[in-house]
């Protein structure tokens, strides 16, 4: 049995080498510069030809998210399967061919709580990169108290009426869709929301940019006036939605922290142990000569080590059917200090180098860490605040009690 | 990787877990301390010996199949739990490893059955000064026609106040300092002119100092190559600074399971104090730092089983991750016990006693830190 198994792997190793062989376009093998990177969607541009190219093929075959069922579009790849096209795609170090909160977040939600009819509609789309998705959640009232929202969505007989406003709506300027939480009932607070879905081309959607600390972002405030939805769009139940939005952010805290929010550092940042060999010195050993900052890095450096040793383990328990719960709320919170923590020195390693804001007179990846210095304060807010973790910790995993 | 155990490895831990809980709850180390046993412990030693755990990492055959460091490994977290006071790092461990990488065919054939047996116990005399240093090393042997003449003087020896026999690291050649011309002995602890001074330490499991005053042995004593004894003694030291991470691991999983429990019971104000928030997140907090440290610990020894090259630099994140772990979470059990965490009555006080001990030997997380960044360069 296991060695029909492994033989009929083989021979789709084979197969698949062959396939991306043909398939995945040269330049989708080299390293993706930041302005490549492809988000599909109605109004999609593909700076490079072959990422749009590549995109199509993959979504052809279903492999931007290979486990999806082949009914809605998806692979149909068993977990061994897709491990091996993963593999596969590593050798040959091809690019990612969508970046999507339709493959990470949304789709794995719809695939659990929404009906058949909803799934054939929304989930091909999101493997082809034809619809990009917003997500609606916090408002200016509801932040980590997430549940307090208060956009409201009234029953009109034959649609529903949604007036509110939504803020941190990561692109909703360039978005085609949303997902988002409504208020179907006020009498209550947990079992008065609802998941609901809609056009953002809808009348009454209006999406404004925020500027951050860091300068410009993919951040909107996103206000709803008299917005017209179809009734066929709620998902799972009305006042359901609270169970859907509590998923969802599983999913969306480990796509956030399976990536380290990028900590590696963006293309031709250093890690912070170099800057401070180049901007303060070393002795004849080699080490960093300022000894308290060499620690600190120290520190930070086993930390990083010990959260990607963690999050292997997790892997390889999880495949070994050992899964521990709530394992999300832990790497999201290792991630966002982990991140903040090597921010903090890299900006410290630069010395004044790091202080350039734009313009000349800086060295170009320098002025890129002063804006990821800035933007990282923000991995401990978004997606579930570190507190708000540290409760989900303390109360899902280790079983303190709510305070009376 | 290793981070899942096989069945076997998983049956030993198993046992291990169930034994120390039943035969070495941490009253049974306030027994020996109460009646100034000062950790040595023959009864324990014997159900040991009995359950085979001094044997795990040494094959039935040479080349045979063994549990490996990872199932050692699982032992060592198990004593850990309860503090228990055992020969096991010193010797299943220490020995074992020390005899299998640089000993001659004779003192395999020799000890290592021994060990495995649970007939013999050793005691690594490494440390001079009050800090690890292993390079340090002033105890002199010097060639006396028929082998070595030793005289030196090596500081808080583990089990060195019981052990039959001494792992001596002593300068052949060179200087104190120099990792050129370090030799490493074996030594009867009945040979003439050794000192033993059992030592009273504060975690009640006991140390010696040991003196070696023209201490004579034969050419037949020295493990490995003369002048080269740090080649064996790096492995063996990162394996022995792993296997402590283990016992570290243990000891801060009871110290952080207690507190919990007593977080969930305690009542002040009308309600319990595991339901304030200051005292939940800083609970969460030690929680992330465990599962942290497991990770450093089993991808630690993992590595030693898979002959990876990277042993020196996990070994380092292990014991450093682990040195700050048991610090963090034997502090935060005595003062979330409140009051009753300061009674020697209390369970909490052994196991801030216990942690440093165990960060001070092999390599305090601060000497660890130093090493890891040089192996990355900076």
């Amino acid at each position: 049995m296991a060695y029909d198994n492994a033989e009929r792997l083989e021979e789709f190793r084979v197969e698949t080498r062959k396939w991306l062989e043909e398939n995945c376009p040269p330049s989708m093998r080299t390293p993706m510069p930041d302005d490549e990177v492809v988000w599909g969607g109605r109004n999609a541009t593909f700076k490079n030809p072959e990422s749009k190219l590549w995109l199509d093929r993959m979504g052809e075959k279903g492999w931007t998210s290979p486990e999806w069922p082949k009914e809605y579009g998806g692979g149909g790849l068993s977990r061994d399967e897709a491990r091996v096209l993963e593999q596969e795609l590593r050798r040959i170090k091809a690019r990612p061919p969508l970046f999507s909160f339709g493959l990470w977040m949304f789709g794995p939600a719809l695939l659990e709580f929404g009906n058949h009819e909803q799934k054939a509609r929304f989930i091909p789309d999101i493997l082809k990169g034809k619809t990009r998705w917003c997500q609606g959640y916090s408002e200016p009232g509801a932040g980590s108290d997430l549940a307090g929202l208060q956009t409201r969505c009234e029953d009109k007989g034959d649609h529903y009426l949604i007036n509110g406003q939504k803020v941190w709506t990561s692109y909703a300027d360039k978005a085609d869709w949303i997902f988002c939480l409504v208020r179907t009932d006020t009498s209550t607070k947990h079992e008065g929301i609802s998941f609901i879905l809609f056009d953002m081309k809808s009348p009454g959607v209006e999406a404004r940019p925020i500027q951050l600390i860091s300068g410009e972002s993919p951040f909107c405030e996103t206000f709803f006036t008299d917005v017209k939805v179809p009734k066929d769009q709620l998902v799972g139940r009305v006042n359901g939605g609270w169970d859907i939005a509590k998923r969802l952010l599983q999913f969306e805290r480990s796509s956030i922290s399976a990536g380290g929010f990028g900590g590696t550092g963006g293309s031709g940042i250093l890690g912070p142990e170099d800057y401070a060999k180049q901007h303060i010195g070393t002795d004849e050993a080699g080490r960093i000569l300022d000894g308290d900052l060499r620690g600190r890095i120290t520190d930070h450096r086993m930390y990083a080590k010990a959260f990607s040793l963690t999050v292997q383990r997790q892997t390889e328990q999880a495949k070994a059917g050992q899964a521990v719960g709530h394992t999300a709320s832990i790497l999201k919170y290792g991630a966002a200090k982990m991140n903040q923590d090597r921010h903090e020195l890299l900006i410290e390693a630069l010395g004044t180098e790091g202080l350039g804001w734009e313009g000349e007179g800086f060295d170009k990846n320098a002025k890129k860490v002063t804006r990821q210095w800035l933007r990282s304060k923000g991995n401990s807010i978004e997606g579930g605040t570190s507190e708000i973790n540290l409760n989900v910790i303390a109360k899902r995993v280790l079983g303190l009690k709510e305070h009376q | 990787m290793s981070f899942v155990l096989t069945e076997d490895q998983d049956m030993l831990r198993e046992t291990a877990m169930a034994f120390v809980q039943g035969e070495l709850p941490v009253s049974h180390l306030r027994a020996l301390r109460d009646k100034g046993a000062n950790g040595d412990d023959a009864a324990t030693r014997k159900k040991l010996a009995e359950l085979g755990f001094f044997g795990v990492i040494i094959p039935d055959e040479p080349g045979g199949e063994t549990f490996g460091l990872v199932g050692l490994g699982q032992i060592l977290e198990a004593q850990g739990r309860t503090l228990a006071a055992t020969p096991l790092l010193q010797t299943a461990l220490i020995a074992a490893s020390a005899l299998q990488l640089g000993g001659t065919p004779a003192q395999k054939a020799e000890w290592l059955p021994k060990i495995a047996a649970g007939e013999a116990t050793f005691a690594l005399a490494l440390d001079e000064s009050a800090h690890f240093s292993p390079y340090t090393i002033a105890t002199e042997a010097e060639r006396d026609g028929q082998g070595f003449t030793l005289n030196g003087l090596k500081k808080y020896v583990p089990d060195g106040h019981y052990a039959d026999v001494f792992i001596v690291a002593a300068r052949t050649f060179g200087e104190a300092g120099d990792r050129h011309g370090i030799s490493l002995f074996l030594v009867p602890k009945g040979a003439k002119g050794v000192t033993v001074t059992a030592l009273k330490t504060v975690d009640s499991h006991g140390a010696a100092h040991v003196s070696f005053e023209d201490v004579h042995v034969a050419d037949a004593a020295l493990i490995g190559p003369a002048d080269q004894g740090a080649d064996i003694l790096d492995p063996v030291l990162d394996r022995a600074a792993i296997g402590m991470s283990a016992e570290m691991l243990g000891s801060a999983q009871s110290a952080f399971d207690m507190t919990l429990d007593y977080l969930n019971n305690r009542k002040q104000f009308g309600q319990l104090i595991g339901s304030f928030q200051s005292l939940q997140h800083r609970a969460a907090k030690m929680f992330v730092e465990l599962e942290m440290t497991r990770s450093c610990v089993a991808a630690a020894l993992g590595a030693v089983d898979a002959g990876k090259p990277d042993v020196a630099e996990l070994a380092s994140l292990a014991k450093a991750k682990a040195g700050e772990l048991v610090h963090l979470v034997s502090n935060e059990c005595v003062q979330m016990h409140g009051g009753i965490g300061m009674t020697d009555a209390a369970e909490p006080g052994f196991y801030m006693k216990r942690a440093r001990v165990q960060e001070a030997l092999y390599g305090s997380a601060s000497w660890h830190r130093d090493r890891y960044a040089r192996l990355n360069g900076f």
